[in-house]
């Protein structure tokens, strides 16, 4: 019994590591530029889709297709920015949440156009169902655990760019007061476009790793963006490591929920967010 | 001497209102001008407008003889000229070198380095690894003037670096501006401050509602002459 339960954990822990992935470019966002983008998980969704389309549709190698949308994505993260979400940047937060909602219903209908409503997903091959026996009880999936190997590495990489890097610098240079930046050189247009560029390159790494792990149709967005909220939040704002662990929390409450009951999986990640969120409204690493 | 900076009949405009009207000036290679004015005379504007950071201009600004109208903030600046802002506007989540390696990434990348600045203003090498924020008002006026001067500025524009610091601080600040400018880097001074501005100037310009009433050197003028421009009447 204990070992079901401690399997259950560690399921839960490898769950997180995609949540925590679906949630790093919302903190980016919400940390970096202070706004929530409403299409982020539709965003994802649309990765998946041109993953789908490479993969499946043209025969392109799995990890080709993921080659070819990860510079896209940062271009189209830098365009989106600069064209759009900085227009109305700076003027409150009800604006950008306007524009995002728009966004992101746009991005489904597209997508039920040209895809149509059915639920897809894009085979990996036999690493769906390889695992890895860790003791009598536990086994553990290769691909769950490269996803959350990846979400771990992506945090590392992530936080080593903003606090180590020259360009990390100008970034929350911009994000402390982007009209100082103005008037020394430092121009918060194009440094909040590559903010959001990178943002995109995570964007494109949780999607690729989310349509060969889950199902998706074209209106999955809007709950994958609430766990990335839900996960932002409980991590606290700003802070990447609190969003992998705010990841890992929502993903161990499902599973230990679904071990009681399937019907409770997706609630008890809900109830375990409202009741840490009652006790500790920052989050748990609050960087703000 | 040549013109480093030529101002020619300048006007800022913020929507209908109308903060500068045809000014113009010059400011010669190794020069110290000093633009002195009362409280909404025209100084910050005239500073944001040689930077490229004001809504509309009429009239040219010209560095060396060309033209910045088209060029945008980040432009100037690695073209050489670096504002030390009003209120220092420092970034206060990173650290004191960050914020001067900030200066370095937009300027001239020229021959000043992190290390002169740390020659200048020592104190600011022991705390390099602290965030600006934690830093007093004459350290933090230390990094945003080092923050400029990292940019190799041929043309450094001071924005009242003296407001709310303490005189024996100000006395420090001022000191360093005849060292900067022997290094070959123009300097112009927007002060309310008459005295100190005037003491290390070669030239000014006073200011009055928008329009220069009075300019030329220090000595030329009793206080009294220089004061009633100053107020107007």
């Amino acid at each position: 019994m204990a070992g079901a339960w401690a399997n259950q954990i560690v399921q839960g822990v490898l769950l997180g590591g995609l949540y925590a992935m679906f949630a790093m470019g919302l903190s980016l966002s919400a940390g970096v530029m202070r706004f929530i983008n409403i299409a982020h998980g539709d965003l994802i969704v649309l990765v998946c889709f041109m993953v789908l389309s490479l993969a499946v549709g043209l025969g392109v190698p799995l990890l080709l297709a993921v080659a070819i949308i990860v510079p896209l994505a940062f271009v189209a993260g830098y365009v989106l920015q600069r064209l759009l979400l900085q227009r109305v940047l700076g003027q409150g937060v009800l604006p950008v949440i306007l524009v995002t909602f728009g966004l992101s219903i746009i991005i489904q209908n597209a997508l039920q156009g040209t895809y149509g409503a059915d639920t897809r997903k894009v085979p990996a091959g036999s690493i769906e169902t390889a695992t890895i026996h860790v003791v009598d009880g536990i086994n553990v999936g290769v691909l769950p655990l490269t996803i959350f190997v990846a979400a771990v590495l992506l945090v590392l990489l992530l936080d080593r760019v903003l606090y180590r890097t020259g360009i990390g610098a100008r970034i929350r240079a911009v994000s402390d007061d982007p009209s100082a930046a103005n008037l020394i050189g430092l121009p918060s247009p194009h440094i909040y476009a590559i903010a959001m560029g990178i943002v995109g390159i995570t964007i494109a790494i949780s999607g690729a790793f989310m349509a060969v792990w889950t199902n998706f149709d074209p209106t999955s967005g809007p709950s994958r963006l609430l766990i990335a909220f839900e996960a932002v939040v409980l991590g606290g704002l700003g802070s990447l490591w609190g969003t992998l662990a705010g990841g890992i929390l929502l993903g161990v409450a499902q599973t230990l929920g679904g071990q009681f009951d399937a019907a409770w999986q997706v609630l008890a990640g809900h109830i375990a967010f409202l009741v840490i969120f009652t006790l500790r409204p920052q989050g748990l690493f609050p960087r703000y | 001497m040549t013109a480093l900076l030529e101002v020619d009949a300048l006007s800022v405009f913020y929507g209908k209102f109308r903060a500068l009207f045809d000014v113009s000036l010059t400011i010669a290679e190794g020069e110290i001008v000093s633009i002195i004015g009362a409280n909404g005379a025209g100084k910050s504007s005239l500073l944001k407008a040689i930077v490229g950071q004001v809504p509309r201009v009429e009239g040219e600004i010209r560095l060396s003889g060309r033209s910045m109208a088209d060029q945008t903030t980040a432009a100037r600046v690695a073209a050489g000229v670096a504002l030390v802002p009003e209120g220092r506007r420092l970034f206060p989540s990173l650290t004191v070198e960050e914020n001067l390696d900030i200066g370095w990434q937009t300027g001239r990348r020229g021959e000043i380095r992190r290390d002169d600045v740390y020659g200048y203003f020592p104190v600011l090498r022991e705390r390099r690894n602290q965030r600006a924020s934690q830093l007093s008002g004459g350290q933090q006026q230390m990094v945003a003037l080092g923050r400029a001067l990292l940019a190799n500025p041929r043309l450094l524009l001071c924005d009242e670096i003296s407001l709310g610091l303490a005189p024996v601080v100000i006395d420090g600040l001022y000191r360093m501006l005849p060292q900067i400018r022997d290094r070959g880097t123009a300097i112009l001074i927007v002060e309310q401050d008459i005295s100190r501005s005037l003491a290390v100037a070669d030239r000014f310009y006073c200011l009055l509602e928008g329009k220069v009433n009075l300019s030329g050197r220090p000595g030329e003028f009793s206080r009294e002459e220089v004061e009633r421009s100053y107020f107007g009447g």
